[in-house]
C-alpha cells in the first residue's frame, strides 16, 4: 500500500501567496500608468518608442536611422527640407550662385545661439564646413562637398564658398544632418557626450541603451518649438512598442514592419502611411561574367513584374518605382524598355546576347537587414527561373553582406537603398566614372557623366527635371540596375498627439511643431 | 612544494577557474573577429563603401582596428587587471560602468525567475511523484512539458501585447525603474519576465523534483520512518524532499547560471536594460571590448554560482561534509 503524497495545504498557500504579492504589486498602479508626457502642460511632452539606441551623437558620423532622428531635433543645418522636400532656408537666409556659378554667397541668419548660448557666426560655419572636408574627419557627407575648393568669412555673417565647378546640387546637400553646424569650439570628444546645436530642441539627458530625453530650445530662431520635452525611449522590439503604445505610456513610433503598423492600429492610435524615398533594387554589377553584356541585363529587367514582388514580399505596401523616386524628379515607370513583365523580349535579349540557353547570376541578399530581403529574392527567383535565368541566391548574414556589397563583390544584390531628394545627391555618387559608389553600382558611361555633370550646371527647375528623366532613361534603357518598388513608412499616433508631419525622407524635424494634449 | 598545492582544493578550483576564463577570453576574442564586419561597417552600414581610404584609416586608429590582433588582444587583457574594462563609443560610457548599471538588473531577474521556478516546479515535481501515472501525475507532466516547449518569446509577446491590449497594463513601457530609486514600478516591471522565465525553468526542476522524489521514497529509510509513524507531512517535507534536494540545487544552480548569463529574447521584449542587451547590442555595433568583458564577467558569475552550488551541497547533505 503506497503513502502517496498529498498536495498540501502549504504549498498551495506558497503559489497562492506568490499570485497575490504578486497581483498586489501590480495593482497598486492602475493599469496603463500615465507616463510623464500625459501630465505635462503647453505643448506637453512627448515619448517617441524607438527600437534602438542611437550609435553616435555626432552628427557628421551618423548615418543610423535613430542617430539621425534625435540629432535631426537637436542641430541645425545651413538649408532645410521643407515638408514637400523643397529646399528651404535654416541657418543660412540665403545663398546666391554668382553668373558662373562658381562661387556661392550664403548669408547666415543673425541672432542664433547654440545650446551652450555662444552665438552662431560664419566662423562656425567655415569651421564646420571645412572640418567635413578633412579625410581625419571622417564624416560621411564629405563627397557632397568634392566641388568646394574653397571656404571663407567675408564678414560675420557671410560665407563664400568657391566651387571648381557649378553645382545645383549643394544646397540640397547642405540640408543632411551629416553637414551640422557646429560650434567652433567643439569637439567630436565633446559633443559625443554633451550634443551642442542650434535645432528646437536641446539635449537634456541621456540613459545609456534606455532613453534620450530633449527640452524646448528656448532660444530657438525659427518658431517656438511646441513640445516641452520629447524623450526616445528604447524599446527593443516592435511588438513591445505597440505594447507600449496601446498602454498609453508611449504616444508615437515609426514602422516600417506593415504587419506590426496594422496591428497598432486602434481606436486611440492611427497611422499615417507615408510613401519613402528609399528604394528596393535588384542591384546588377555590368562589370561582371555575364551582367556585362546590356542584353542579358534587359533580359532580367524585362523578365520581372515588379508588383508581383511587391505583392508578394511586401503585401502590396509600396509602390512600383523607377530609379528616381523623389517627388519633383519621379521616374516614369512605363517608359522603361518593358514596363510590364514580358518573357518573349526577354528570351530575345537573351538570345541576342547568345545566351539563349540561359545564364547564373550569383546573387547576395542580406538576412535581417530589412524583413522584406529573403521573400523577394525568393520571389525573383521564380519569376527569372521561368525566363531560363538562374538566380544563385546567397543569403548572408548582415554583417556579411554589407562587407560583400562594400567591395562590391557580388553580380547581383538584393538591396534596399537609401534616397535623397536631390536626384544628383542620389544617383551621382553611384553612376558617374568618378563616383564614389561607382565601384559598388557597376556601371557608368560617358552619357551618364556628362547629364549629371549637366545637372549640377543648371539651376533652372525645369531643365533639371528634364535632364534627370534623361539620367533615368539611361539607365532604365542600360538596365544598369533593375529598380523594384519603395516602401511606405507608417507613423503610428495616439490621438492626443496632434501637428506632427511625416516626411518622405523619414525625417522627424516636424516634432517642432507637434503637440500633445 | 607543488604538491601541497595540488591538494589544496581551493588553489586548485581558483586555478582551473582563471584557465576556464582566461580560455574564456581567448575563445570570445577570436569568435568576434570570425564575425564580418567590424565597428566601422556595423556603425556606417552600406555607407561605409563611401569612405576614402585616408577616412577609412582615420576611423580604424579611432577604434584602435589598426592594431595587430595580438596586440589588440593583450592590451585589453593588461587593461582589464587595472579594473579598464574597455570603453563603449556608442553609449560613450566606460563598460565598468554599463556592466555595473546591467549586472543587478539581471541578477535580480534571476533571482524573481528562480524564485517562481522553484514555488511552481517543486510542489508540482512533488504532486507528481505523490502518485506515478494518475491523472495527477499527467497534468504535472504536461504543465512541465508546456513550460519546456513553450517558446519564451512566444509567451513573452502574448502576455505583453494581451495584458495591454485588454487591460492597459504594461509597465514595461515605461521607462526602466532601478529597484532602489522606485521599488513599486520595478516590482512591475519584472512581473511579467520573472513569470516567463520562472514557468520556463520550472520544467526542469519540476522533472528533477519528480525523479529525486520517487528515488527517496524507495529508501529502506523512508518505510522505516513510515513505520515509526511519522507524520505524512512530516515525512514527505524533511525525510523525503530532504533527501531529494541535492539534484534540484544542482538543477537550480544550473538555470541560475544560465541566467546570469542575461536572458536575452525576455530582456529584449521586457525592454530591461540586462547584462544580455548589452552583450547583443555590443555584438551588433561589434564593440569588441563590450562583448568580450561583458562575457568574461557573464563567466565570473557563473564560476561563482557553481561555487556557490558546491558549497550549499555541504549544508544540505551531511555525506558531502562528512567526505
Amino acid at each position: 500500500m503506497s503513502h502517496g503524497f498529498r498536495f498540501t495545504r502549504g504549498a498551495v498557500s506558497a503559489l497562492g501567496i506568490a499570485a497575490i504579492v504578486s497581483l498586489a504589486v501590480s495593482g497598486c498602479s492602475s493599469p496603463g500608468t500615465p507616463a510623464p508626457a500625459e501630465s505635462a502642460k503647453s505643448g506637453g511632452s512627448l515619448v517617441v518608442g524607438v527600437t534602438s539606441d542611437p550609435d553616435t551623437l555626432f552628427p557628421w558620423k551618423a548615418t543610423q536611422f535613430q542617430a539621425v532622428n534625435v540629432l535631426q531635433n537637436v542641430y541645425g543645418t545651413l538649408t532645410e527640407f521643407d515638408g514637400d522636400l523643397n529646399v528651404v532656408p535654416g541657418l543660412a537666409e540665403s545663398w546666391d550662385a554668382s553668373e558662373d556659378g562658381l562661387t556661392v554667397t550664403l548669408k547666415l541668419r543673425e541672432g542664433v545661439t547654440f545650446a551652450d548660448g555662444s552665438t552662431f557666426g560664419s566662423e562656425d560655419a567655415v569651421s564646420s564646413l571645412t572640418k567635413i572636408q578633412e579625410q581625419a574627419t571622417a564624416a560621411v557627407s564629405r563627397s557632397a562637398l568634392a566641388s568646394v575648393t574653397a571656404i571663407e568669412a567675408s564678414d560675420e555673417n557671410t560665407v563664400l564658398l568657391t566651387l571648381s565647378a557649378p553645382d545645383a546640387a549643394l544646397p540640397a546637400s547642405l540640408a543632411v544632418i551629416n553637414m551640422a553646424m557646429l560650434s567652433s569650439d567643439d569637439t567630436e570628444e565633446a559633443l559625443n557626450t554633451t550634443p551642442n546645436g542650434t535645432g528646437a530642441y536641446s539635449f537634456d539627458t541621456r540613459a545609456a541603451n534606455q532613453s534620450i530625453t530633449l527640452v524646448k530650445n528656448t532660444a530657438y530662431w525659427g518658431d517656438e518649438p511646441t513640445l516641452k520635452s520629447v524623450e526616445f525611449r528604447v524599446i527593443p522590439d516592435e511588438s513591445s512598442i505597440v505594447s507600449a503604445m496601446q498602454s498609453g505610456n508611449v504616444q508615437m513610433a515609426v514602422f516600417d514592419d506593415p504587419l506590426v503598423a496594422q496591428t497598432a492600429e486602434s481606436g486611440t492610435i492611427t497611422i499615417a502611411k507615408t510613401p519613402q524615398l528609399s528604394y528596393h533594387a535588384l542591384q546588377l554589377n555590368a562589370t561582371r561574367g555575364d551582367l556585362t553584356d546590356v542584353n542579358v541585363r534587359l533580359a532580367i529587367s524585362c523578365a520581372i513584374d515588379r508588383q508581383e514582388v511587391l505583392d508578394t514580399a511586401a503585401l502590396g505596401e509600396g509602390e512600383v518605382t523607377g530609379p528616381i523616386t523623389s517627388p519633383a524628379y519621379k521616374s516614369d515607370t512605363d517608359a522603361r524598355p518593358c514596363p510590364e513583365r514580358d518573357l518573349k523580349k526577354a528570351a530575345a535579349y537573351l538570345a541576342k546576347a547568345g545566351k539563349a540557353d540561359g545564364v547564373t547570376i550569383k546573387t547576395i541578399v542580406s538576412q535581417g537587414e530589412y524583413a522584406t530581403s529573403v521573400n523577394e529574392s525568393q520571389n525573383l527567383k521564380a519569376q527569372l527561373a521561368e525566363a531560363k535565368i538562374t538566380l544563385d541566391v546567397e543569403t548572408l548574414e548582415s554583417g556579411a553582406y554589407v562587407d560583400r556589397w562594400i567591395a562590391g563583390d557580388f553580380d547581383a544584390a538584393v538591396a534596399l537603398n537609401g534616397g535623397r531628394p536631390d536626384p544628383d545627391g542620389m544617383y551621382g555618387r553611384y553612376f558617374t566614372s568618378t563616383g564614389n559608389l561607382n565601384k559598388v553600382a557597376g556601371y557608368s558611361s560617358p552619357e551618364l557623366d556628362a547629364l549629371f555633370a549637366e545637372g549640377r550646371a543648371s539651376s533652372d527647375p525645369k531643365d533639371r527635371a528634364a535632364i534627370y528623366e534623361k539620367v533615368s532613361a539611361e539607365l532604365e534603357d542600360n538596365a544598369a540596375w533593375v529598380w523594384l518598388f519603395t516602401s511606405y513608412s507608417y507613423t503610428a499616433t495616439d490621438s492626443a498627439v496632434q501637428g506632427f508631419v511625416p516626411m518622405a525622407n523619414g525625417s522627424l524635424q516636424y516634432l517642432r511643431t507637434t503637440t500633445v494634449n | 612544494m607543488l604538491k601541497t598545492f595540488s591538494h589544496n582544493s581551493v588553489v586548485h578550483r581558483i586555478g582551473a577557474a582563471a584557465l576556464t576564463l582566461f580560455g574564456v577570453a581567448i575563445f570570445v576574442f577570436i569568435m568576434l573577429r570570425a564575425i564580418p564586419g567590424n565597428q566601422i561597417t556595423a556603425g556606417l552600414g552600406t555607407e561605409a563603401a563611401a569612405l576614402t581610404p585616408a577616412q577609412k584609416l582615420a576611423l580604424e586608429q579611432y577604434y584602435g582596428l589598426d592594431q595587430p590582433l595580438v596586440v589588440q588582444f593583450f592590451s585589453w587583457l593588461g587593461n582589464l587587471f587595472t579594473g579598464n574594462l574597455g570603453f563603449s563609443s556608442r553609449a560613450q560610457q566606460s563598460v565598468l560602468d554599463l556592466t555595473v548599471a546591467a549586472l543587478p538588473v539581471t541578477f535580480e531577474l534571476a533571482i524573481f525567475s528562480i524564485i517562481l521556478a522553484l514555488l511552481i516546479g517543486i510542489p508540482l515535481g512533488m504532486l507528481s511523484a505523490s502518485k506515478p501515472d494518475s491523472p495527477r501525475d499527467a497534468l504535472g507532466q504536461i504543465v512541465g512539458l508546456a513550460g519546456l516547449s513553450i517558446p519564451a518569446f512566444l509567451l513573452a509577446t502574448a502576455l505583453l501585447s494581451g495584458l495591454a491590449s485588454s487591460l492597459g497594463f504594461n509597465p514595461n513601457g515605461q521607462a526602466f525603474a532601478p529597484l532602489f530609486s522606485d521599488p513599486l514600478l520595478n516590482l512591475q516591471q519584472m512581473l511579467l519576465p520573472s513569470l516567463v522565465l520562472g514557468f520556463g525553468i520550472a520544467a526542469p526542476i519540476m522533472r528533477t523534483t519528480r525523479t529525486a522524489v520517487l528515488e527517496v521514497r524507495s529508501n529502506d529509510f523512508i518505510r522505516t520512518a513510515r513505520a515509526k509513524g511519522v507524520p505524512p507531512r512530516r515525512l514527505q517535507l524533511k525525510h523525503v524532499l530532504g533527501n531529494a534536494l541535492v539534484p534540484i540545487v544542482t538543477m537550480t544552480g544550473l538555470q541560475f547560471g544560465y541566467l546570469l548569463g542575461g536572458a536575452v529574447v525576455v530582456e529584449q521584449i521586457f525592454s530591461l536594460p540586462g547584462i544580455g542587451r548589452q552583450v547583443l547590442l555590443g555584438i551588433q555595433q561589434k564593440e569588441y571590448a563590450l562583448v568580450q568583458s561583458t562575457v568574461l564577467v557573464i563567466a565570473l558569475t557563473f564560476v561563482i554560482v557553481n561555487l556557490l552550488t558546491d558549497l550549499t551541497y555541504r549544508l544540505i547533505d551531511p555525506r558531502v561534509r562528512a567526505s
